[in-house]
């Protein structure tokens, strides 16, 4: 049952001896204690739970941890450098793209994986892309204006 | 609430005789501290309270001997920004910097008590009682500078958190020196002279939330994020249906799963281990057996149950006699509105973690009600409430559905008394859409009259489970009776299968989508443009200037419906909040589906302290409306829920997103009204009435789903504007 299974989770290197069938988003949220990746809804329905692999943005919540051997995992942790938010961290808060917060890391990943793909996607390509992202708050209008104005700012993140 | 993770210190626990002043200032440290009242629910409650700290007040602020503010209160932060709106409220009063200010919020130990946040009353009750109370806090400041400096107090000024001779600035005192080694304990009497409007040097200008930073990061922590070492995730066995009666248990196998303990306690099954998914598999194990009682109804049959088990109304609003109105009448109208069950689906579920230490059970909880929290475990575990501390952390979404009894707190505090480990307790999705308490279905019937003048001659209004919010009558009506059947809550148990409560403008939105579509009946029959009908019907000065405001903002064109333009409107009031709102919408003639262009808002809501929050509130609610509007249900059959997740409970999307204008329509004469809930209450009939504009059908159903639109069209034999 248990696997050794290693990944880049951040840019560090992590190695664990786990169940590979686990959720990975229990495994960050539980084993290595990085809880800014949500629990919203289990089936990929909500979004709350993504995060990006290479250079996907994907349901932690039914995406086994056997699947990320050998890759590349960024979480919402892993986009501030040196105390720096990202340019969607840093759009988010300042057009107010949240309210109770719990959609947001989901959100802001889900964003960071658009524009690793389409650096300067247009209003229908946000809309698209970010249609399977749930916000109960309904913030949606200032998330896309967060999103265009860190597209504009950044060319795509860094 | 300052933004970081919430701290896991234990502070001074209130001893279990009730404080004495004396020793309350001693507890919270010295300083200059001003007590007040922070809604009325508060005090109607007051004898409620039991034990702890003075009763006659709910929240403080407290200036410490570093210069520090701290604001405490029991109200707490679901996204709504009150950490913010406060903070510039006490900052602006008290003339000290936004970021000098900590806001304390939600923790039983540490903040007197206090009924919870609801109904839009943060801002509306809480601010105007903070403002004085950070104004007194000034006014103290001054006094204590004028005897340091040893002038007039009126030759002072205070500025940035310090008291300067106004002619001479560099005679100052820092409220830092001022509070540092004093204790003073002032009660707000209500005499505080507080900000006009014309000296807001925070209030009323647009600030970055405090909490953003916290939660674009992934830092900001909520009740599923506190991790304490050897802490176990909990999954509950479950029933099938509400109402069922669990007739055998067998859990061996479960706790033969290595890792995995089993509580099987006084109705409560549990498997808990030290992760959630090794709990969830090992409560796959556990065999049950279930009496399930037979559908009584369904949600396509409760409208007749309702109607039928309704019983006797209650009289809210009378004025005239409906025989009268009746005869005054040249014609007469009769709707009858329906509105299903609705969940509050917060994005965060139902979540808790409970540790027991010491003799005192902690709870970190998603609630919006941490006091009675805090009594209802106190209960169910035999505890004095002084043994149980609830602490909220960030509450990822209320609407009023984290109201309830702390169902979840009670079930995470009995685990972890019953293992002896701290224990979380997170809903899954499918356990929230079971547990919810739903906002009601309902009904509502009208009958209404029109003379021969286009005036309202009569208004016979009765509603059925949603209660009377939003039935108040704006419109100048000769003869109006307004009668409630039920409540929404708990009282009406004959009523619902499952628990029903609060819902975001609780009754509002049904009751203005029968209102709004019943005067737009009217006025298309009389042949009259929606907006000129409503101006000639209401002499309500507030009503009317949103109404304007908002007709010049969409460039509303005087038009009879149904136009083929898709265009509606409708009023709302709300929690001392008036609002006017127009939508514009395209119908596929095929399938019926409706697509909502543009909604441009009216709203005057009194004296506005944070522009960009109040508009953030009133983009959320628009928006948010949508989903009761045009897609939400729950679905079920008896006590059974069919609803289980977000592929079948469709909430708002980015694709659905309207072109969205709002209008503030200045008013500051009036005290800040509500903003978290009034723009939500119109929405639903201002669609309605633009569907019938496009369509020539009109809708008596929420939410107006494409195959309820499809069929209305059918039954109108109209076509739909593409």
């Amino acid at each position: 049952m248990t696997d050794s299974i290693s990944f880049r989770l951040n840019g560090k290197p992590v190695r664990l001896d786990v169940d590979g069938d686990r959720a990975l988003l229990w495994v960050l949220r539980t084993d290595l204690g990085l809880t800014g990746t949500k629990y919203g809804c289990g089936e990929s329905h909500c979004g709350a739970c993504t995060v990006v692999v290479g250079t996907d943005a994907v349901r932690s919540c039914v995406l086994p941890v056997r699947a990320v051997r050998g890759k590349d995992v960024t979480t919402i942790e892993g986009l501030e450098k040196d105390g720096r938010l990202h340019p969607l961290q840093e759009a988010f808060a300042d057009t107010g793209g949240l309210q109770c917060g719990f959609c947001t890391p989901g959100m802001i990943m889900n964003a960071y994986g658009l524009l690793l793909k389409t650096p300067k996607p247009t209003r229908s390509q946000i809309t698209a892309e970010m249609n399977d992202n749930l916000c109960r708050c309904a913030a949606h209008h200032r998330i896309v204006a967060a999103i265009e104005r860190a597209a504009a700012r950044t060319g795509g993140p860094s | 609430m300052s933004g970081g993770p919430a701290p896991l210190v234990t502070p001074p626990t209130p001893a279990a005789a009730a404080l004495s002043r004396r020793r309350f200032i001693r507890l919270v440290g010295g300083g200059i501290i001003v007590l007040f009242n922070a809604d009325l629910s508060d005090l109607i409650g007051q004898e409620t309270r039991t034990r702890g700290y003075p009763t006659d007040f709910n929240a403080y602020l407290r200036i410490a001997g570093d210069g520090r503010v701290t604001v405490y209160s029991g109200k707490i932060e679901m996204g709504q920004g009150v950490v913010t709106s406060l903070a510039q409220m006490a900052a602006d009063e008290l003339a000290v910097s936004l970021d000098s200010i900590d806001m304390v919020l939600g923790d039983t130990a540490l903040c007197p008590f206090d009924n919870g946040t609801y109904g839009s009353m943060s801002t509306r009750f809480f601010g105007p009682a903070l403002r004085a109370a950070a104004a007194e806090a000034r006014a103290v400041l001054v006094t204590l500078a004028s005897e340091r400096l040893k002038v007039p107090a009126e030759s002072l000024r205070a500025e940035d958190g310090a008291v300067f001779v106004a002619a001479d600035p560099k005679a100052r005192v820092t409220y830092g020196r001022l509070a540092d080694g004093q204790k003073i304990v002032r009660k707000l009497d209500g005499k505080a002279t507080v900000k006009a409007v014309s000296e807001f040097r925070v209030m009323g200008r647009p600030t970055k939330r405090l909490d953003a930073r916290a939660k674009v990061t992934g830092k900001a922590v909520y009740a599923g994020d506190v991790r304490l070492p050897g802490m176990l995730y909990a999954k509950l066995l479950r029933p099938p249906a509400h109402g069922a009666a669990l007739k055998s248990v067998d859990a061996a196998a479960a706790s033969r799963v290595p890792g995995v303990v089993v509580v099987n306690e006084g109705g409560l099954v549990a498997a808990l281990a030290s992760d959630p998914e090794t709990a969830e598999k090992a409560l796959g194990l556990v065999k049950s057996d279930w009496d399930i009682p037979r559908p009584a109804f369904d949600d396509r049959t409760v409208f007749t149950h309702l109607l039928a088990v309704a019983g006797e109304g209650e009289e809210h609003e009378k004025k005239g006699s409906l025989a009268e109105g009746e005869k005054a009448s040249a014609s007469l109208f009769e709707g009858q509105y329906v509105n299903g069950y609705g969940a509050h689906a917060a994005i965060e579920t139902h979540t808790a973690l409970a540790h027991l230490e010491g003799g005192t059970m902690t709870v970190w909880v998603s609630t919006q009600t941490p006091f009675p929290n805090q009594q209802a475990v106190a209960q169910a575990l035999g505890f004095a409430k002084e043994n149980v501390r609830i602490i909220t952390p960030f509450v990822g979404g209320g609407f009023g559905g984290k109201s309830g009894g702390g169902q979840h707190a009670i079930e995470a505090a009995k685990l972890a008394k019953a293992t002896g480990k701290p224990v979380q307790v997170c809903w899954s999705r499918a356990e929230e859409f079971f547990f919810d308490a739903f906002r009601p279905a309902a009904v509502v019937k009208i009958r209404s009259g029109l003379d021969g003048a286009g005036r309202i001659s009569l208004w016979d209004y009765q509603v059925y489970a949603a209660g009377s919010r939003g039935t108040e009558q704006f419109y100048d009506v000769s003869h109006n009776l307004i009668r409630t059947y039920g409540r929404w809550g708990s009282d009406t148990p004959k009523m619902h299968l499952f628990a029903t409560g609060p819902w975001r403008a609780p009754g509002a939105n049904l009751n203005a989508f029968a209102r709004e579509s019943q005067i737009d009946m009217m006025a298309a029959k009389a042949g009259v443009d929606a907006v000129q009908f409503r101006l000639a019907n209401t002499s309500d000065k507030r009503m009317r200037r949103v109404l304007e405001a908002a007709a010049a903002k969409f460039g509303w064109k005087k038009v009879v419906s149904p136009s083929r333009r898709g265009v509606g409107v409708a009023c709302g009031m709300d929690a001392g909040t008036y609002v006017a709102l127009m939508a514009q919408v395209r119908v596929d003639a095929a399938t019926g589906a409706v697509t909502v262009e543009r909604i441009v808002c009216a709203q005057d809501m009194g004296i506005v302290i944070n522009p960009d929050g109040a508009t953030m509130q009133m983009e959320g609610c628009l928006m948010m409306a949508l989903g009761y509007t045009l897609s939400e249900e729950v679905r079920f059959d008896g006590g059974r829920i069919l609803t289980k997740n977000f592929d079948t409970y469709e909430l708002p999307r980015f694709s659905g997103m309207p072109a969205l204008e709002t209008v503030l329509v200045k008013n500051d004469e009036l005290a800040p009204q509500g903003g978290g809930e009034p723009a939500l209450v119109p929405v639903g009939a201002a669609v309605a009435n633009a569907i019938f504009d496009a369509t020539a059908a009109r809708l008596f159903e929420m939410p107006m789903t494409a195959a309820r639109v499809r069929q209305a069209m059918a039954a109108a034999g109209g076509r739909a504007h593409t």
